[in-house]
């Protein structure tokens, strides 16, 4: 018989993982943020518990300001799978009427990270899966599969729990958490790979498309409903666009392209001149910003 | 589709680990043109020449970019034409020992530097050591700084030759040994010019060919079950990763430690039914008859493990709070967890010389050998033969810290192995594991003093604070170990000389032991504390004779006053009043609530 791939491999380690969660953390969750990672974690979560449902709900954190496509693909795949995803939005924040446009990263802040957290507390939540992977950013490059974090959210990076082997620990007191990352050791191409491979379903955004749009410092952004204002001397385009991560759309940056299949999609990836963050936007605003904010509890 | 190789480097602080294997992404094209432009401006801005400092690449946290070392394990991803890799760039330093374990675990080769300037240091020593110990048994030494000696042959010749006599004691598969320059680029992704005399392949090009499979093919089943999947009553599914061999629907498997048999009827990977699943592939599988099985379990089919619950380890401690011996920790191997006592450290090891030292105590990042008692019979193997099944952490039971991390060496009771010896677990052991300090309370006074009733009320409250203890007074001694002495002198000193053993046994065993005897001579509690030791309590219940011989709740006053018993205390045989008690108690004029407050105060100060 032949060996695992690549790609087995990084399946078979993600499995391993969600199911120590399951067996050992009290109240697991998995966040589900509607994008490619997410859709992986889904497709990974329904195989490795299978024949049985993943055994946890749903998470997603909506802002509100998420493209309207991914809020038809959440639905959509709600109804398919019969699975439970909790929708939880600062409320607090949304009376304040904050948003992207105005506050800046305190947008993130409050509609995103402090969002998490009080989902987090106000359903008891002991473990939370996240589809982060280590090639994305510096940071994440040191963070432990199963990351440790204290009874306000925070990340200690200088004093991770040494992690060996297989050997996960899970242990923790009341009110102290863990976010969990079976995506740990994927990278963007493996996740394109495998959604080729397995045929996973992920949001039309992907894929190039004719769109309207704007040029705004330096990003291209989509025009997804009319609380987009229009600054002195922009127009709104039809350009054929594709988004290669999901996020708040005011700011998340597309890329022309024509890729709009999934052959084509992967063959730009390996040839990609840029790391995928550089289309999030809040990453750009100051050095060491993602360690920041993942101190403070963002995924 | 390609092959996969993890890889770990590791050196002194500035050997050039990161700035190694920055070059190599820089050189190989592997790095997105966004983080070359990134790493081309904070270079400028960086103090280092204007030249390019490959290793921001690498070091990703900030507080690593201001000290400029690496402070934990990173994580980098590339791949070539050839081969897709995961490097862990590790940490230098002694005091981040631990997370260069980490990374260590994780790898199948350990690229080694070493400064060419510096030759091999004791650092590197306690590298390749801990390397070893995780599993490593392919290495590359690569001497850096090259240009920094001449490009000297003989230079490196002579650091090649101390550091295969350095490797002799350990288990290497491969070993290569590669002169670079990781920042002008020698040898690490083109063959260098600088050095035609070193005729083999560059780094990358080495790392691209060599072979780190592991013969595993010989070994039997394994699959250490991680959870019981119950959708409905008519589906039981046993869930895990086959670590070793491979199984069949219709194979015969065997359940440990609980040693039931059963076959297998059904084997989904994923969600894909299938007749036969290999090493690595996570499975489930559905037997075709009811066994006990529960997550920690292990099923296998040629029953090549050991069951034992006292095991030998080596450990690599990585707690700031020291390892002592007695104190309880959770120990985690394969997916069991299960309370554990580190009983012994048998020696701690100077990984710079080998040599083995005595201790009683193992500090953070030392490495030493130990003795470990486990609640239950744990299912393993030893780390050498199957190392999912030989590897272990030790979890705080507080602090729930990761506090070492061990290759298990052996069983200490297979049956070739009968060194187990009762002195193994001491007193202090004992005591530890029920959480506290054996004594005896050793109550003295008159008959009808209210010894009795003071030791039964300070033991329901001992009770009450979860301690573990014991009430020896004359009810329970004299009808049955005591049942052959009378109440002569000579029976009476045997009488207290015995209840001073038993309670000096049950210290041993860890208790808090009370004694209610008269014991009125002052040579007999002595002698009893002599017996006994430092544990020995002694409380001294005073309530005069006058207040005694009122009360007389069994009416023994009264016989002997009129003469039908004999030798009584107080009335027919003297009572030497204690020269030196712990405590005097009036039990005469206090409550007993307020003796017992007094007991428990001076017994709060001992504990």
């Amino acid at each position: 018989m032949n060996e695992l791939t690549h790609l087995d491999q990084l399946e078979a380690e993600a499995i391993f993982i969600m199911r120590e969660v399951v067996a050992e953390c009290e109240k697991p969750v998995m966040l589900y943020s509607i994008g490619k990672d997410s859709s992986v974690m889904l497709h990974l979560a329904l195989k490795a518990f299978y024949p049985e449902k993943p055994p946890f709900p749903f998470l997603h954190i909506d802002t509100t300001w998420k493209f309207k496509e991914m809020i038809e693909f959440r639905e959509k795949v709600k109804a398919k799978y019969g699975i439970e995803i909790l929708v939880y939005t600062n409320q607090e924040g949304l009376k304040q009427g904050i948003n992207p446009f105005d506050h800046g990263s305190s947008y993130t802040d409050i509609m995103k990270t402090e969002a998490l957290k009080m989902a987090l507390d106000h359903y008891g939540f002991t473990a939370a899966f996240g589809g982060g992977r280590r090639d994305e950013e510096k940071s994440r490059a040191k963070e432990r599969i199963f990351s440790f974090r204290n009874a306000a959210h925070a990340w200690n990076p200088k004093n991770q729990r040494p992690e060996m082997w297989k050997l996960f620990n899970t242990k923790i007191n009341k009110g102290e958490s863990m976010r969990v990352f079976p995506l740990s050791n994927w990278t963007e191409k493996d996740i394109w790979q495998y959604i080729a491979q397995e045929k996973i379903e992920i949001v039309p955004l992907y894929f190039a498309k004719e769109r309207p749009v704007l040029f705004r410092d330096g990003n291209i952004i989509l025009v997804d409903d009319d609380r987009l204002k229009l600054r002195p001397g922009e127009t709104i385009e039809m350009k054929k666009v594709r988004f290669r991560t999901l996020g708040c759309y005011p700011l998340t940056g597309g890329v022309e392209s024509e890729a709009d299949t999934l052959e084509s999609i992967t063959a730009e990836v390996l040839g990609a001149v840029s790391s995928e963050r550089t289309s999030r936007v809040i990453d750009h605003e100051q050095a060491g910003s993602m360690e920041k904010r993942k101190r403070e509890g963002y995924f | 589709m390609k092959s996969y190789l993890k890889f770990i480097t590791c050196g002194s602080v500035d050997d050039g680990k990161s700035t190694l294997i920055g070059h190599m992404l820089y050189d190989a094209k592997l790095i997105y043109a966004d983080q070359k432009r990134s790493l081309e401006l904070d270079s400028k801005a960086g103090s280092r020449d204007g030249e390019l400092d490959y290793s921001l690449l690498l070091d990703g946290l900030m507080a690593e970019r201001e000290q400029g070392i690496t402070i934990d394990v990173a994580y980098r991803y590339f791949n070539t034409e050839e081969r897709s890799f995961i490097v862990a760039d590790t940490p230098g330093h002694e005091q981040y020992t631990r997370n260069m374990a980490v990374g260590a675990s994780f790898a199948d080769l350990a690229i080694i530097l070493v400064d060419a300037t510096q030759g091999v240091l004791s650092q590197t020593k306690r590298h390749v050591y801990i390397c070893s110990m995780m599993g490593i048994k392919h290495f590359v030494l690569a001497v850096n700084k090259m240009d920094l000696v001449s490009y000297s042959e003989d230079r490196f010749e002579d650091i090649k030759h101390d550091f295969l006599r350095l490797m002799a004691t350990h288990t290497v598969h491969s070993l290569q040994a590669l002169p670079v320059s990781a920042t002008l680029g020698d040898n690490v992704t083109h063959r260098s010019l600088n050095m035609p005399w070193y005729k083999g392949d560059p780094l990358l090009t080495y790392l691209e060919k060599i072979d780190v499979s592991e013969d595993i093919s010989q070994l039997g089943f394994v699959l250490p079950v991680q959870r019981v999947s119950r959708p409905n009553q008519r589906f039981r599914g046993f869930q895990g990763q086959i670590e070793t061999g491979e199984i069949q629907t219709g194979s015969m498997i065997t359940v440990l430690p609980s040693n039931e048999s059963a076959k297998v009827k059904e084997i989904y990977v994923g969600d894909k039914q299938v007749k036969m699943a290999i090493a690595g592939q996570p499975v489930t599988l559905t037997l075709d008859r009811e066994v006990d099985i529960s997550r920690g379990s292990v099923l296998c089919v040629e029953k090549d493990l050991i069951a034992s619950d006292l095991i030998t380890a080596t450990l690599l401690w990585m707690d700031d709070n020291e390892l002592v011996t007695g104190r309880n920790y959770l120990i985690h191997v394969g997916t069991k967890t299960l309370p554990a006592i580190v009983m012994s450290i048998k020696y701690k090891v100077d990984i710079h010389t080998g040599a083995h030292i005595a201790t009683d105590k193992l500090l953070k990042n030392e490495i030493g050998v130990v003795e470990i008692s486990v609640s239950e019979p744990l299912v393993f193997d030893v780390f050498s033969h199957r190392r999912a099944l030989g590897s272990l952490i030790l979890v705080d039971r507080i602090t729930h810290m990761t506090s070492a991390c061990g290759a298990i060496e052996r069983s200490m009771r297979r049956s070739t192995d009968v060194a187990y010896q009762a002195s193994d677990i001491t007193r202090e052991l004992r005591a530890t594991q029920k959480g506290q300090k054996p004594l005896t309370l050793w109550f003295t006074g008159l008959s009808g003093s209210g010894k009795s009733t003071l030791a039964n009320e300070v033991e329901k409250r001992l009770v009450a604070l979860g301690k573990h203890t014991m009430l020896l007074d004359g009810d329970n001694v004299r009808r049955g170990l005591n049942k052959n002495l009378g109440f002569e002198e000579a029976d009476r000193v045997e009488n207290i000389r015995r209840v001073a053993e038993v309670a000096k046994l049950m210290n041993e065993a860890g208790l808090i032991v009370l004694t209610s005897f008269i014991s009125p001579y002052e040579e007999d509690r002595q002698n009893a504390k002599s017996i006994i030791g430092d544990a020995y309590i002694e409380i001294y219940v005073n309530t005069s004779l006058e207040i005694c011989e009122k009360r007389d709740p069994k009416g023994l006053y009264k016989k002997a006053r009129n003469g039908e018993i004999l030798n009584f205390t107080g009335i027919s045989s003297p009572y030497e009043v204690p020269r030196d008690p712990h405590l005097v108690t009036d039990s005469g004029t206090l409550s007993i609530e307020a003796s017992t407050d007094q007991v428990m105060e001076l017994i709060l100060k001992i504990l």
